[in-house]
């Protein structure tokens, strides 16, 4: 029987996959198709303060072995989540991780105040990084300033555990790392999607209603890797890595670079129980190779 | 919802580049209502990388068959199975068509363009389960773009052609011919499913008539069962207009609810 769990520091986890933000709904989407506790944890869709609308369709667009999206982060806002679905959240034994939202720092703040006052998370994952949202996919995580700026607030605003998530739409990711670090993060999670667009030949517009979009899926993963990679060797956190993760082959790439953790996201619209596929994919593996612990294999890259 | 990663095809009907697909697939089969949907993996690799999106066309004891036109790479590909292969499908999703009003011996309409004939055919068969016999409204370009006319008069629906360019049946648009049937009857529900211009000028034709119906709409999804929302549509509900997953809250809505694109950005 080999041992999958893994130990973030602030939290420990059955087995080191986690279901990755805006894949996986509000987590209940999925239980009609297994027990979610089998899960390391999921963390949940963006939340920000209010309801939120969301971009105008068509938001998808698929791209060779990827998917580009403009959802725009729609999404009930705090108060509802944390009345008709935290609750239902809360009942499970798997990690709930709620991913924190923001129009600007004080937004940030506000949900991460109001999330730590209810009961059933086991951490936040502070969304730094999404494309979708402001015009050219701005976000704090561009650069290592704001980053500092908005991780210190929202620092100040939880007691609960902080993970940071990082864009990977930056020249220096290691420098954003390092600010997140340095302003108290707990760990560091990445990558979130590239900025992307895809143009209709016949019409010539973007196929995208919000012009641009985030590239996710398998065409992603090597560029993930190279930026979990360089991360995990740069900051002392515990790194939680993802992009494209669609196997357990991926998985342990992404662990063998020196994530403590990954996330399973595209993978879960293709198959709802990508995620356990994967687990037990872990498992078989290591069995095989005769590791007792997969923790084991957490930085082992081999550089000459 | 249920995966089935081995759905045995049995079963392959072309016409052009249509095509009809009968899967054995005894636990979604018996689960399955008329407007509800399969997702299908069309590769096993990563590309495509997603799954598609198909309405049912029919469900009879254990199969379950799907109705398609080649548009695409993943549509392509599907057309290219053969009997005996065995496929990934994720099924039954959506809401389906309501078929709880009482209709009784009234009028019903089934209206199906192009393509969007599919999931007509599961909803006129179930209609006629409960007595009613639905008058099924079938339009496409040319002759050649209705295999499906020999099925509908099979099954004893009263069918109603129209083609584009008046090869078969009457000459015109879909919607011209629900126009001209209006003059003489009325039904008491009506239900369709076709392009987008089509289902709007139907809605236009429903407000003038005061007519009661729902209409099935078609999206890229991203997962079909309601994780991406990837599919939304805007929807007016009391009053109140947002987006709404098609997958999930869908693909049937009431015509009244349905935001058309022009409205959308004006």
């Amino acid at each position: 029987m080999v041992d999958l769990s893994v130990d973030l520091g602030f939290l420990k986890l059955r087995n080191p996959v986690l279901a990755a933000s805006g894949t996986f709904g509000y987590g209940l989407e999925f239980k009609p198709f297994y027990d979610l506790n089998l899960l390391g944890g999921f963390v949940v869709k963006g939340l920000y303060y209010n309801p939120r609308e969301g971009n105008r369709p068509p938001r998808l667009v698929e791209t060779p072995s990827g998917l580009i999206n403009s959802i725009g982060l729609q999404g009930v806002g705090v108060e509802k989540f944390c009345r008709e679905v935290l609750p239902e959240l809360a009942k499970l034994e798997t990690m709930v991780i709620a991913n924190v939202c923001g129009a600007e720092e004080d937004e940030y703040a506000r949900v991460a105040e109001y999330l730590s006052q209810h009961k059933g998370l086991a951490a936040l994952e502070l969304n730094i990084s999404c494309p979708n949202v402001k015009e050219g996919g701005r976000c704090p995580a561009q650069n290592p300033e704001a980053t500092y700026r908005t991780v210190k607030k929202v620092k100040q605003a939880t007691s609960l555990p902080l993970i940071t998530k990082l864009s990977p739409n930056v020249t220096d990711i290691v420098s954003v790392a390092l600010a997140a670090e340095e302003a108290g993060s707990q760990a560091i999670s990445l990558i979130n999607t590239l900025l992307a667009m895809a143009i209709d030949l016949e019409t010539r517009k973007p196929k995208l209603g919000n012009v641009m979009g985030g590239l996710s899926g398998p065409a992603i993963k090597p560029i993930a890797l190279r930026m979990v990679f360089q991360v995990a060797r740069a900051v002392k956190l515990p790194v939680i890595g993802m992009g494209g993760i669609f196997t357990a082959e991926d998985a342990l790439e992404f662990m063998i670079a020196g994530a403590r953790a990954i996330q399973v996201g595209t993978a879960n619209f293709v198959d709802p129980d990508a995620c356990l596929r994967i687990i037990q994919g872990l498992a078989d593996w290591a069995e095989k190779h005769h590791i007792e612990k997969i923790s084991e294999i957490i930085g082992t890259v081999q550089i000459d | 919802m249920i995966i089935d990663r081995k759905a045995r095809l049995i079963k392959v009907e072309s016409s052009k580049d249509y095509h009809l697909l009968s899967l054995e697939s005894p636990e979604i089969a018996r689960n399955a209502r008329p407007g509800q949907f399969l997702m299908i993996k069309v590769s096993e690799g990563t590309r495509p990388l997603l799954r598609r999106p198909f309405s049912l066309h029919n469900a009879e004891g254990p199969i379950v068959e799907i109705f398609f036109q080649v548009v695409g790479e993943g549509t392509r590909l599907l057309a290219q199975k053969k009997p005996g292969d065995a496929l990934d499908i994720l099924g039954p999703l959506g809401n389906g068509f309501s078929l709880k009003p009482d209709f009784g011996s009234q009028e019903v309409f089934c209206i199906g363009g192009g393509r969007g004939i599919a999931p007509i055919y599961f909803l006129a068969r179930e209609l006629q389960k409960t007595g009613v016999r639905p008058t099924v409204f079938y339009g496409g370009r040319t002759e050649t773009d209705l295999p499906l006319k020999t099925r509908f008069e099979t099954a004893g629906c009263e069918l109603l052609i129209s083609t584009d360019d008046g090869s078969a049946g009457f000459s015109g648009l879909v919607t011209a011919l629900v126009e001209k049937e209006l003059e003489r009857r009325r039904p008491a529900f009506l239900f369709a499913c076709g392009p987008e211009p089509m289902m709007e000028t139907l809605a236009e034709i429903c407000q003038r008539h005061n007519l009661k119906g729902e209409f099935s709409l078609e999206s890229i999804m991203g997962c079909g069962f309601g994780a991406c929302w990837g599919c939304v549509k805007k929807i007016k509900k009391s009053q109140e207009a947002g987006y709404l997953k098609i997958c999930q809250e869908g693909p049937v809505f009431p015509w009244e609810e349905i935001v058309w694109q022009e409205a959308e950005n004006g």
